[in-house]
Order: structure tokens, then C-alpha cells, then sequence
């Protein structure tokens, strides 16, 4: 049976003005989409001139003080812009409430606003970009954010801007979780990705204010010289220090957790099998959002902070490697003797496992006291959060984005172009991460934008070149799955209701979905991962 | 065709429809419900926010406990005290007018929220009184400050904190204003009842909070010495 494609959402109402004044959060999820690929473009942009410029040792084309703005933006922009809206504002604004079987969020207009706030908070970091950039890293360190005279004020005031973004999905998705489930559904009949997106949304309240007062005392010490942070006038940095990562610790969590919440979603459907270990994989959610209130410290071992206080640090930072490897353990026990399809969004699935694993494990290197101060500011770090951002959130990004295509749109993309874009995916990014973990542990410091005169230069300029070449693969990776997506929505096939055999609400209704979601109110016949009850025929 | 809509969609509200019921929402219940929680989740972020604040209080204060006593004396603990009593006032009066909209008396709610934004007022001005003082006096924060008598060390720092805990606190009062203002006109329109008083309701859970907070704020700031 093939879509009513007379009144779906994306067709009824039509107009510009219909989109820009929608309160349907499929329609609002849709534009963050956009605005978050744009973000995405741009933050790409600067990686690639990092990586550019690190192709061979010396000066190739930009001089310090334009990279050290290059890998700022790079960070910045990736970090506020787009990881941390990417899951929940895009695919968790069109998804959850489908998954709950409600007709929209619990406050449409508050979600229409945070994408206009996130618009806001989007100009005002173009205007720092263009108003001659920030040089401090994405971390806006004091003492030298204060002082330096690139434009810090626009850009932690728009970062400022984008966290109350945040804080209004956060708020969205928490009470719609509550109180605008279908009638009969029980917590433990939720998808795993409403777990997922509960969890996130719970930091975002949570974290989100302290990281608005700490940019906002930023600003005031910038502007005002009110001098708390500042150790000429009696104040502290380390303590910007502290409140920063007071957010920005859980933020990481922001980002990953709805990336693992994708990937329970991917791993049940395309394996057609029940998930292993529900209420596990769910609780693990929610004890990872909470401990990660409680590792901040691990940022800041060589920042003289108490040894006390590292050690404790230190020892819950290994704590959350538990639920996280939970996770990881029923996800690959539910594909043991699961119907696996070779689709593409399996793929990305398996390579989440490998790749996030990957990113965990060297975490936990990275949480050992003694370790870390060897590696603190080297490479290691930086393949360690880009296996997780990337290799975690990115590809589950992809792999979520491959997954709700037919039912956002309606169409199915070319599938075999699809498995193609994923090994330039796979092997561009292992080639441009893989070996920055080498580069790391010999002594490669982070944030240098050249390596002539080490004593290592030879085998560095080995190790950036690959990593280089490899970025250049991913960003053509980038550009077929982009192509083909669009090509998709001109002459793709029509996709069906239910083209992966999903259990969950939103596979039953129309692709794309109906303005109020459902023709008749959904009505739950089984939980959302019930393959050993439900026929292939049912579904 | 609202009828229709809803045998449509399987479910048929047998209760006089709500003109005040969102589409996506079931009943009236569910929908004051969950503005309800929102709200409160709101006011969590709220306290979040000023948590930072409070926590530079705490960590600032042990560092420097007699510079934090000695400055403290400065303030004015009388009009600090008249500012707690105005404030407490104002929270029972948007009480009452919660209560008197949910007996349907119009008037009367009217009459409670005018008082609150009065009281409100009556705030900023003595807020006002009292930041042209210590202008006035060079009591300024950081690099601002430009008052020699005090001997204690860095007593910029207790007015950077002073004057961005109140100040945060008095945008909240402005804010608040704002908002019972328009819930003020909204009253006087006939826009609420007893059937549908949230806005009302989410007024006052708000002004609950920057009432809350200012009690901690007052002998934080005023009452050390």
C-alpha cells in the first residue's frame, strides 16, 4: 500500500510562510535538519583546512594565528552548532512524538522557538566568525580568553543563545515523554530511542544554565572586568575551568546518548530481532546522564586541582565505562542469531559498535591519572573524541538519517549507493583518526599548526599525511550520501509505510506522515521490539 | 467539523470542548498537566542558573571570610529587610489571585495581581535607591571599584557578586513583571476562569521562585556580618 501523498505534512499546507510559522514538530525537525547540515558544511570546512595545513611540516598556507581560528571555529561550530542539536532537535523532534504516538510535542510553539533562538544563536557566532574570528578553542579558557582581542563576546553570547535552544527541546521532550505517551503505553513499551532522548533531555535542563551563567560571567569579566576570574584581582581561572566542564562534561553525554538511543533502533529492526536486555539498556541511559554530572574533573588533571579530588575524578570516570559497556555487550547479543540485513543502516550500526568502542576504550586510558598526564593535550585526545563524536554520534547520525529517510520523505534513496558512500565513510575516517592515536602517544601536542624542528617530524609528517588523505575521503563520502539523498527526493521509489519491518508507532502510519501524525489514534498491540511474537506477515 | 474531526480520530470528547484545549492534547487535564510540568522544569533551569551564582558566593566567602564580613557591613540591612517584607507580601498576594480567579471572582484576582506588580515596583525602586548608593559610593565590582576606606583585600569581589546576584535577580522581578502584567490584561479580558486559569497558576509558580530566591539572597548578602 502506497502513501497518501495528498495530505501528508511535507505537501499540506504549502507556501514558505506555512513552514516558517509551523507548530508540527515533523515540519520544525526538518528545518533544524537543514540548519544543522549547513552547520555541519562549515564546521567540515575548517576541519579540512586543519587537516590541509597539516599535510607537511612548516607553513603550507595559513599562518598561527589563522589556524589557531581555524581549529576554534572548527570546534565551536561542530560542538554548539551541530552535535549537539543534531540527534535531538532534527531526528528526536520528528521521531519522538511518532514513537509516542502523540500528535506533536507537549509545546509546539516553545519548539518553533528554539529553532528560531538557535537561528539567533547561529547569527551571532557568523557575526564572530566574520567580525575576524575567535582564537581561544572552543573551550573559551580564561585567562587568555579575557584577554585576547579576537571576538570571544559574540561567540560565547551566541553559544549563550544556542544553550536555551537546547534547554527548550530538553523541556519539550521530558514532559512529552510524560504526559503524551499513547494511551496504554507503559515506560518499559517506550522505544528504546524515547529512553535515549529522555536521558539527553534530562542534562540539557540540567546542565545547560550552568553553562549560560558561566558564558555569561565570561562576558561580564570580558566587558565589565568584574575580575572572578581573574587571579590579579583576587579571582580564580581553574574555576572557569570547573564550571565549564560542569556543563561541558554532561554535554559530551548531550551528544552520545542520542547516537547509542539511534543505534538501539538500528540494531533491533534491520537484525528483526528482540533487543537484549531492554530495561538494561534503558537504565543504562539514565546512569550514564547521571554520573556524567560527576567526572568533570577528568578535563582538568594538570590543572593543579587537589590530588583528591583527581583521584575521585578519576575513579567514576572508569565507573561510567560500565553501563556504557552494558550497552555495548546487549547490543551485539541481540544480533547473535538475529535475521541481519545488509542495509545501510545496519552498517552504519556495526561500525557505531567498532568504532564507539574504540572511542570508549581509549577514554578509559585517558581517565587513568598517570596516563593522562603523558597524553593530556596530545593527539590521543583528539582521535579519542573524534572516535566517539564521530565514530559515535556522526555515524549514528548517518545511520538514523539512512534509517527515518522513507518515512521523512517518503522515498527511498539507491541502497547500493548508499553501502558505497559507507566504506568511503568507514575507511576516510579510520585513515584520518586511526593514527592520530600513534601520533598522540609519541608526543604530538594538539592545537599546533606546525611540526617542523621535533625530533619526530619524519614519522609525524607520515602520520598527518594519512590522516589528511584520509580526510579528504571522508568529505567525499559526505558528497555521494549527500547527492544521492537529494537524487532520492526527485526519483526515488516509493517507500510504503513500513520498508524495514519496524514494530514501533511510526511504522505505522503514512510515509510521509499525515499532518496529525495518525489517521486514527495508535493503539499498542505489542511492545517495540516483540519479533519473537509477531509474525513477518503482521508487520 | 470539530465533531466529525474527533469521530474521525476514534475518539470522542463527550466533555463541553475546551475552546482553550490545544488540538494535540486529549482533555483539559492533560494539558495543565503538562504545562504545569514544564513550568516546573523551567523554574529547575532557573535554579541552576542562579546555582552557579551561589556557588561563586560559597567558594568566594571561604576564601575570604573577614574581607566578606567587613564588606557586608556596607549594605543597607534595612532597606534589604523593607525589599524581603515587599516580596513576601507580593507571593501571598498572587496567591490570592490565583485563588479568587479559581472561584471565578474576576474582580478580585484583578485587584491581587495589581498589588503584586505594585509590590513588585516597589522593589526596583528601593533596588534602585540602593544601587545609586553604592555607585555612588565607588562600591563597585571589579576594575570598577574606586572606594579607598576599606581596609580588607579584594573587596571588589564581594560587589562583582553582589551586584550580579541582585541584578540577575532583579531581571527576573522585570521579567515577572512583564509577564503578570499581560496575565493582568488576559484577566481583566475574561480570558480566564475557574474551567482555565494555567496561565494564572504559572504566573504565580514563577513569582514563587524569584521570591525564594531573593530570601537566600538577603541574608546571604546582608545578614553575614
Amino acid at each position: 500500500m502506497y502513501n497518501d501523498t495528498e495530505k501528508n505534512f511535507l505537501t499540506h499546507p504549502k507556501g514558505i510562510m506555512s513552514w516558517l510559522l509551523t507548530l508540527d514538530h515533523k515540519r520544525i525537525g526538518i528545518m533544524y535538519l537543514a540548519a544543522i547540515l549547513a552547520a555541519f558544511a562549515a564546521g567540515g570546512f575548517f576541519a579540512l583546512g586543519l587537516r590541509l595545513e597539516l599535510l607537511n611540516p612548516g607553513k603550507q598556507f595559513m599562518d598561527q594565528d589563522t589556524y589557531n581560528k581555524f581549529f576554534t571555529l572548527h570546534g565551536a561550530i561542530m560542538v554548539f552548532l551541530f552535535i549537539i542539536p543534531s540527534i535531538p532537535a532534527a531526528l528526536g523532534n520528528f521521531c519522538l512524538p511518532l514513537m509516542l504516538g502523540a500528535k506533536d510535542v507537549a509545546f509546539p510553539r516553545l519548539n518553533l522557538a528554539s529553532w528560531y533562538v538557535y537561528m539567533l544563536g547561529a547569527m551571532f557566532c557568523l557575526y564572530s566568525l566574520f567580525s575576524g574570528g575567535v582564537d581561544t578553542g572552543w573551550t573559551f579558557y580564561s585567562p587568555y580568553s579575557t584577554q585576547t582581542s579576537t571576538s570571544v563576546i559574540s561567540m560565547t553570547f551566541g553559544a549563550f543563545i544556542l544553550g536555551f535552544s537546547s534547554i527548550f527541546t530538553g523541556i519539550n521532550f521530558i514532559v512529552t515523554v510524560h504526559k503524551m505517551r499513547a494511551p496504554g503505553m507503559t515506560w518499559y513499551q517506550m522505544p528504546l530511542f524515547v529512553w535515549g532522548s529522555y536521558a539527553t533531555a534530562m542534562i540539557q535542563v540540567l546542565a545547560t544554565p550552568v553553562l549560560g551563567i558561566t558564558l555569561l560571567l565570561l562576558i561580564m569579566e570580558k566587558v565589565g572586568g568584574i575580575g572572578i576570574f581573574d587571579p590579579e584581582m583576587g579571582g580564580d581561572p581553574v574555576l572557569f575551568q570547573h564550571f565549564f566542564w560542569f556543563y561541558s562534561h554532561p554535554a559530551v553525554y548531550i551528544m552520545i546518548l542520542p547516537g547509542m538511543a539511534i543505534i538501539s533502533e538500528l540494531i533491533a529492526v534491520h537484525a528483526h530481532k528482540k533487543i537484549f536486555g531492554y530495561r538494561l539498556i534503558a537504565y543504562s541511559s539514565v546512569a550514564i546522564a547521571l554520573l556524567g554530572f560527576f567526572v568533570w574533573g577528568h578535563h582538568m588533571f594538570v590543572s593543579g586541582q587537589s590530588e583528591f579530588s583527581s583521584m575521585v575524578f578519576s575513579f567514576i570516570t572508569f565507573f561510567i565505562g560500565i553501563p556504557t559497556g552494558i550497552k555495548i555487550f546487549n547490543w551485539m547479543t541481540t544480533l547473535v542469531k538475529g535475521s541481519i540485513c545488509w542495509t545501510t543502516p545496519m552498517l552504519y550500526a556495526l561500525a557505531f559498535l567498532i568504532l564507539f568502542t574504540i572511542g570508549g576504550l581509549t577514554g578509559i586510558f585517558l581517565g587513568a591519572l598517570g596516563l593522562d598526564i603523558q597524553l593530556h593535550d596530545t593527539y590521543f585526545v583528539v582521535a579519542h573524541f573524534h572516535y566517539v563524536m564521530m565514530g559515535g554520534t556522526v555515524i549514528a547520525f548517518l545511520g538514523g538519517i539512512h534509517h527515518w529517510w522513507p518515512k521523512i520523505f517518503g522515498k527511498m534513496y539507491n541502497e547500493n549507493l548508499g553501502r558505497f558512500a559507507f566504506c568511503f565513510i568507514f575507511v576516510g575516517f579510520n585513515m584520518t583518526f586511526f593514527n592520530q592515536f600513534m601520533l598522540g602517544s609519541q608526543g604530538m601536542p594538539r592545537r599546533y599548526h606546525d611540526y617542523s624542528n621535533f625530533l619526530k617530524t619524519d614519522l609525524f609528517e607520515r602520520y598527518h599525511g594519512f590522516s589528511s588523505y584520509g580526510a579528504m575521503i571522508l568529505g567525499v563520502g559526505f558528497v555521494i550520501i549527500l547527492c544521492y539523498l537529494v537524487a532520492s527526493l526527485f526519483n526515488g521509489k516509493p517507500a510504503g509505510n513500513n520498508p524495514w519491518g519496524g514494530l514501533t508507532f511510526e511504522w505505522s502510519t503514512t510515509s510521509p506522515p499525515p499532518t496529525e501524525n495518525f489517521k486514527d489514534d495508535p493503539i499498542l498491540k505489542h511492545g517495540p521490539y516483540d519479533y519473537d511474537k509477531v509474525l513477518p506477515k503482521d508487520i | 467539523m470539530e465533531n466529525a474531526t474527533q469521530i474521525e480520530l476514534g475518539r470522542v470528547n463527550y466533555h463541553h470542548h475546551n475552546p482553550n484545549l490545544a488540538h494535540h492534547f486529549h482533555d483539559m487535564e492533560q494539558q495543565h498537566e503538562s504545562i504545569k510540568l514544564g513550568v516546573w522544569l523551567f523554574l529547575v533551569t532557573e535554579v541552576l542558573l542562579f546555582g552557579g551564582l551561589f556557588c561563586f558566593y560559597a567558594i568566594y566567602r571561604a576564601w575570604h571570610p573577614e574581607m566578606f564580613i567587613e564588606v557586608n557591613q556596607l549594605l543597607d540591612v534595612k532597606l534589604g529587610a523593607l525589599n524581603t517584607l515587599v516580596l513576601i507580601f507580593s507571593s501571598v498576594t498572587v496567591a490570592l489571585s490565583i485563588r479568587s480567579i479559581q472561584m471565578d471572582n474576576k474582580k478580585q484576582a484583578v485587584m491581587f495581581l495589581a498589588i503584586t506588580i505594585i509590590c513588585a515596583a516597589i522593589f526596583l525602586v528601593v533596588k534602585y535607591f540602593e544601587y545609586s548608593h553604592k555607585i555612588h559610593e565607588g562600591l563597585l565590582p571589579g576594575k570598577y571599584f574606586a572606594n579607598p576606606d576599606i581596609a580588607a583585600v579584594n573587596p571588589h569581589i564581594f560587589f562583582s557578586i553582589y551586584f550580579g546576584m541582585t541584578g540577575l535577580h532583579a531581571l527576573h522581578i522585570l521579567g515577572g513583571m512583564i509577564f503578570l502584567t499581560w496575565v493582568l490584561i488576559r484577566t481583566h479580558m475574561r480570558a480566564y476562569s475557574s474551567s482555565y486559569y494555567t496561565p494564572v497558576e504559572m504566573g504565580g509558580l514563577y513569582w514563587h521562585l524569584v521570591d525564594l530566591i531573593w530570601i537566600y539572597l538577603f541574608p546571604l548578602l546582608y545578614l553575614i556580618g
